[in-house]
């Protein structure tokens, strides 16, 4: 069975692709915002299959070699370009990570020249992640081949979601109907913003835990359910996901301290009490671990899937990557 | 050299008279109008085809001069703002860009100056000095003199030279940072955003600050219903304070920001259709006083950039007329009352000689066809720069001619 396989036919592509006709028409992944449900399944489906190819010991499905990669972080990030980079060599893509921290932007260049020069070395895919709201958008529209937003400003961070979405589909067997807690600093989450789309597009249905000061305005316009009060927001909850807390929001202007809003917000075995017995632990990671959630939380092997989280990234990174290159590598793209 | 103006409907916003008729002009003065006016002597006439014929717009926010596009939008009197590449906060930098205008002799271009030295907030500039120069207002321009303490002694010293102080309504805490209305399409597209609060606030401290100091007030831009309440709120209690709005504050919600599109990206931010709907009755019932275009010109360069980072600002003397006009036509706002608000309000509030069109005063003014239907193309705009949010927008009501000191500067073929 572990032999090393060069095509895509040791694992049962059949059943989760379309016989004819597109379930992902879309050109890019730049959010999951206006992703209908169709869609996100087939996102799923595949990524589940590539989740069974990753716990092989050779990983390599190289449906992909040949095509060229590029991940252009303007933001600071470890774990979702490692994933993306894991990613892309997994399907056999030529990877190259650029973690430039806004450096073309220093010296003058704009964005867009930025993405006009990669746009000449002809790569397939282009994963980005920038700072501002909107700008892998405006990039995507200078660009040629696929690209992915991995995160923009406070707007999108569509994999992340995905991957929460493919952990909650395996452990709890559907995300329709499950009632999901996203707990923490909502106001200034792509994560977040991204995983209501997606989980109100899946039938699940979303409540909010957060002080007043960590929510945006208006946010129970996005189809949604908004406590203040943790033990209410958990009662009966299936999933809790946990975000992280940046630490420049600590102290002082949003929220009074960290030893107060562990005492309210932070998620412990005390407060999970009020949740359903096999209630799932998420968080995207890194962790502040006595700050949104208790340690012995985080690593109750029964309920905390944080690590598992980070499994489901690399195949729902290699789904997209897929999916978003199967016109190109039938002949049909340009 | 004298000029008859003949078959036009005559609207003189000073007076309310709204007639049809004939306007004599003799050299670069207003001789005579009526139904029944000598035309004897007249070496030109023109046929105005029944179109109207009121003052040259008088533009209170024009943040560049862009002459020939200002008079295609029926505009002959512009108010620079301070916030040009050299700030105007001295005398002598006023006294520059009067000269340009007289030598110019198209369009009338008068600037306000900086109301704080360096629109700093801090220092209250050398308003007297400026004022006598020509400085018809002073303002921060985008920055809302946010101490209260700087704020009080700026009103007070303009108090003495009976000089207009423009105030940016917008509470500088609240408004930190904020390129959006504070709402469910902010929350969404993840902008940092102020809600309109931020501006009644201001209104309403500032408010205070004017009764106190009896010197007059003017809150630039209103883009709330709650601003709209608090002015209207100070202006019962008899406090000497007007405010103005731009067209595309009466056009657009917060929508028009989807998809992040920058050509909308406006200061203060466009807001709900609550506040639109509330901002059209205000200009209706006189609660806004004037209609700005605010125009600012932005290259693309500045424009195409992630939101946060575009920068803010329309171009609006071309469009001005026609988006003025839709509430007109919709039957919310009377013709005369729209007209007002951009002629003879400003005039005012400003003391310019101009906005009207009375016997012996200057001949500057504008013929136009109110139903006119045409269709804006960011394309063909004459302005130095295409930043509309209206590209390929149907409108009503386009400027046939623009008149101005007695030229007529603009036609339409």
């Amino acid at each position: 069975m572990n032999t090393h396989s060069t095509d895509q036919s040791s694992y049962p592509r059949a059943d989760v692709d379309p016989p004819s006709g597109k379930l992902f028409p879309h050109k890019h992944l730049l959010g999951i915002w206006g992703l209908d449900p169709t869609a996100i399944k087939h996102l799923l489906d595949v990524a589940d299959g590539y989740v069974d190819l990753n716990r092989k010991p050779v990983k390599s499905a190289p449906s992909c070699a040949g095509l060229t990669q590029i991940n252009l972080f303007f933001e600071n990030s470890t774990r979702t370009l490692m994933s993306f980079e894991i990613a892309g060599k997994r399907l056999g893509l030529d990877t190259i990570s650029m973690a430039t921290g806004n450096s073309s932007i220093k010296k003058g260049e704009t964005m867009l020249d930025t993405a006009a020069t990669l746009n000449a070395m002809h790569p397939d895919v282009l994963v980005m992640r920038h700072g501002d709201s909107g700008a892998v958008k405006l990039l995507a529209e200078k660009m040629d081949c696929a690209v992915i937003n991995a995160g923009d400003g406070r707007s999108e961070h569509p994999t992340q979601a995905l991957l929460d979405a493919l952990t909650i589909r395996r452990r709890k067997g559907k995300i329709n109907g499950q009632t999901i807690v996203i707990s923490g600093d909502v106001a200034h989450s792509r994560v977040a913003r991204s995983n209501i789309y997606l989980l109100n597009a899946m039938g699940a249905r979303v409540r909010l835990v957060a002080p007043p000061t960590l929510l945006p305005a208006d946010v129970g316009e996005l189809g949604v359910e908004v406590f203040h009060h943790m033990e209410d927001g958990l009662k009966g909850a299936d999933v809790v996901m946990m975000l992280r807390l940046q630490s420049e929001r600590m102290n002082g202007a949003f929220l009074p301290s960290l030893r107060e809003y562990y005492h309210f917000w932070g998620l412990t075995r005390e407060k999970l009490k009020a949740a359903k017995d096999d209630v799932l632990v998420m968080h995207p990671g890194p962790m502040n671990r006595g700050v949104e959630i208790a340690s012995d939380v985080a690593d109750d092997l029964d309920r905390s899937a944080i690590e598992e989280q980070v499994e489901m990234g690399v195949a729902v990174r290699m789904a997209c990557i897929d999916i978003l290159t199967r016109d190109l590598r039938s002949g049909a793209g340009s | 050299m004298k000029t008859a103006y003949t078959n036009a409907r005559i609207m003189d916003p000073a007076t309310g008279y709204d007639a049809a008729g004939t306007l004599v002009v003799s050299d670069n003065i207003i001789e005579a109008y009526g139904a029944d006016v000598d035309t004897s002597g007249c070496t030109e006439s023109i046929d105005c085809g029944g179109r109207v014929l009121c003052p040259g717009f008088i533009d209170m926010r024009a943040h560049a001069v862009d002459a020939a596009s200002a008079l295609a939008g029926g505009i002959t009197t512009i108010i620079l703002q301070p916030d040009q590449t050299t700030t105007i906060d001295t005398d002598a930098v006023v006294e520059r860009i009067r000269h340009r205008s007289v030598d110019s002799q198209i369009v009338s271009v008068y600037p306000m100056g900086a109301a704080t030295q360096g629109m700093n907030g801090k220092q209250i500039a050398e308003i007297g000095q400026m004022q006598q120069s020509g400085a018809v207002g002073f303002t921060d321009c985008n920055h809302a003199v946010a101490d209260a303490q700087v704020m009080r002694r700026l009103l007070e010293y303009a108090g003495h030279f009976d000089a207009l102080i423009v105030q940016y309504a917008e509470n500088a805490e609240l408004g930190a940072g904020a390129i959006a209305h504070e709402g469910e399409i902010a929350t969404r597209l993840g902008l940092t955003s102020a809600p309109a609060a931020a501006e009644a606030m201001q209104i309403d401290r500032d408010s205070r600050l004017a009764e106190l100091t009896g010197a007059r007030l003017h809150f630039a831009l209103i883009s709330s219903k709650d601003g709209v309440v608090a002015v209207r709120a100070a202006k019962a209690r008899g406090i000497r304070v007007t405010c103005s709005t731009a067209p595309h504050y009466l056009h657009l919600n917060d929508n028009a920001v989807e998809g992040y599109r920058t050509f909308a990206k406006v200061r203060p931010p466009l807001r709900s259709e609550e506040d639109r709907l509330a901002l059209i009755e205000a200009v209706a019932n006189g609660t806004i006083d004037t209609l700005v275009s605010d125009h600012a010109p932005k290259s693309v360069d500045v424009k195409r950039l992630p939101f946060a980072q575009a920068a803010s600002g329309i171009v609006g003397f071309e469009t001005l007329l026609a988006l003025s006009l839709a509430p007109v036509h919709s039957g919310k706002i009377d013709l005369m009352t729209m007209l007002k608000a951009l002629t003879i309000n400003p005039a005012k509030l400003l003391g310019l000689p101009t906005g009207t069109l009375a016997v012996g005063s200057f001949a500057d003014f504008v013929i136009f066809d109110p139903d006119k239907p045409w269709r804006i193309d960011a394309d063909t705009l004459i302005s130095s720069a295409k930043n509309t949010p209206f590209d390929t927008l149907p409108v009503q009501g386009q400027v046939w001619r623009t008149v101005a000191d007695g030229v007529s500067v603009f036609e339409r073929v």
